[in-house]
């Protein structure tokens, strides 16, 4: 076995190293003797061959996901995406209606858009996931009434990376005449997207999640039924108004590098990442006491969402310091609260505070997995013998039956 | 989070894990916590004829920071009567440990334990 570099990385949909081509073309858009011009200059050539480059990032993004490229709006990130795309379709279409529905388990960036909405008059309903962290559509139906105006689900789950079915519910949403928004964040370049065939009207992507600079996004805005949005952000009309702000040529160009690496690369990447994550898993898998977090099927291929039960998950991201991982526990967040995406399948807390989302990319290797599933082995013995639940849990004490008293 | 020295050292080498009889008229048991907050410390104390404390073992679910508090209180009240241990405050375990405000709640539970350690071993002994 090869000793991987330490400290590993594991952490992947959190954040990803940019790919080293990416970074060369984002050098070449930035200094005196690159293309530094600002994209908007319409009278001299600086100005044109900026333009050129954030066309040609433009074109590479709108045809990873099958869309035109007049459909793309660049922002800052997801979260703006987000932004932009919920309020700015909330507040357009806020006559027609002004009930909003979402799932439990959207990021952060979704809920607290949508609560923002609540506090500006909107109705929004927050679906309970089913216990695999897919949407019930079943349920999902019943709550659409006659004024919903918008739907906005994500279509892979950040922390247990469950794809939902964009596809299912964009029929529903469309034949209603209700706006439809994903948050792509996780799942462009991963998973394929083809918005000519989905039924999707706003989609919100990063770059960062696939090898491209951090503060640079985007966010699709369909033609065909045409989709209109309130601009979030005003000024000199940018993107067909709907964002302005001066292009970041550098940036968009490294999106639109990420985006093409990633169109050609995606079915390698993924069947390697894949391949990665089984041999995780496998070597996992024999602990005593460990549970799968979310569908195991319906999921991205990066990602591998484990509860450790009878350790709290804190303490074992400390033993595996050297390894570069996310923790549904609570005392690694600020609020001290343990992953509500969890507490939304419905895990006890405990299973909850137990967590650990692994998460595989482009660079991870073999032996970075390997070494990882022995510190693992290792640490989970270390810590269940620290642990006076897992000696009440040998010794046949059902835990449920104890009363605790909750501090 | 980045811990302190005395919090990392306490986690990796854990001084007195274990359990003792709890059957024994001479060992009290302390366990406090709930797993649903995510810590739970469990402390058993075995005191000799003199009312002193000669042998303290724990076990801990919990962060860094309740494990090494925890282990820290085992060593400090071995050799204690139970009067001078009752009198251990969380505050000294925080600043013997340099615990951040957030994690102040780890030694609150250590000091929990302890005293329901002791009242457990005189119930007993009642």
């Amino acid at each position: 076995m090869t000793n991987p570099q330490l400290p590993i990385y594991l952490d992947y949909l959190a954040t990803t190293p940019v790919d080293d081509r990416v970074l060369q073309k984002m050098i070449e858009h930035m200094t005196l003797d690159g293309h530094f011009g600002n994209p908007a200059s319409r009278s001299h050539s600086f100005g044109w061959s900026a333009e050129k480059a954030v066309d040609a990032a433009r074109n590479n993004v709108a045809a990873l996901i099958n869309a035109d490229p007049r459909e793309i709006v660049w922002t800052s990130g997801a979260t703006e995406s987000d932004n932009l795309g919920i309020k700015g379709a909330a507040h357009f279409y806020q006559k027609k209606g002004k009930h909003i529905v979402t799932l439990k388990t959207e990021h952060k960036a979704v809920l607290d858009t949508c609560r923002q909405l609540q506090r500006e008059g909107f109705e929004v309903d927050y679906l309970e996931p089913m216990e695999n962290g897919l949407l019930d559509m079943k349920e999902f139906k019943k709550t659409l009434r006659e004024d919903t105006v918008l739907v906005s689900i994500m279509h892979v789950n950040n922390e247990i990376g469950v794809i939902q079915d964009i596809g299912a519910i964009g029929e529903i949403t469309r034949e209603k005449g209700i706006i439809f928004h994903v948050d792509a964040a996780q799942s462009a370049g991963k998973i394929p997207i083809d918005l000519q065939a989905l039924k999707v009207d706003l989609m919100s992507f990063s770059a960062h999640k696939i090898y491209g600079p951090k503060g640079i996004g985007a966010l699709y805005v369909r033609r065909k039924p045409r989709v209109r949005l309130e601009a979030q952000m005003h000024g000199g009309g940018h993107e067909r108004g709907m964002r302005s702000g001066t292009l970041a040529t550098h940036q968009i160009v490294g999106m639109g590098e990420a985006f093409r690496i990633a169109n050609e690369e995606m079915q390698q990447d993924h069947e390697r990442i894949l391949a990665l994550r089984d041999r995780l898993w496998d070597g996992m898998k024999g602990i005593e006491e460990v549970y799968i977090n979310g569908d195991i099927d319906n999921r991205v291929a990066g990602n591998l969402n484990i509860s450790f039960n009878f350790i709290e998950g804190e303490s074992l991201i400390m033993a595996l310091k050297d390894i570069a991982l996310s923790s549904g526990s609570a005392c690694t967040s600020a609020s001290l609260e343990p992953s509500y995406v969890l507490r939304a399948l419905g895990r006890n807390d405990e299973l909850a505070h137990s967590s650990l989302r692994f998460s595989i990319g482009r660079f991870t290797t073999e032996a970075d997995i390997d070494y990882t599933i022995e510190l693992v082995k290792k640490s989970v013995t270390r810590l269940r013998d620290l642990s006076p639940l897992w000696e009440m849990h040998k010794e046949g004490v059902d835990l449920d039956s104890v009363e605790w008293a909750v501090h | 989070m980045a811990y302190g020295n005395k919090v990392l050292d306490h986690y990796e080498n854990p001084r007195n894990v274990g359990s003792m009889d709890k059957q024994d008229p001479a060992v009290g048991t302390g366990m406090v916590g709930a797993p649903a907050c995510g810590d739970v410390m469990k402390l058993q104390i075995k005191v000799n004829e003199q009312g002193v404390i000669e042998d303290a073992k724990f076990k801990t679910y919990g962060c860094g920071s309740a494990i090494a508090s925890s282990s820290l209180l085992t060593e400090w009240v071995r050799g204690r009567t139970l009067d001078e241990a009752k009198e251990i405050k969380n505050s000294q375990i925080a600043e013997e440990l340099s615990l951040p405000p957030v994690k102040i709640h780890c030694s609150v539970l250590a000091e929990d334990a302890i005293k329901a350690a002791i009242s457990d071993f005189e119930k007993k002994n009642g």
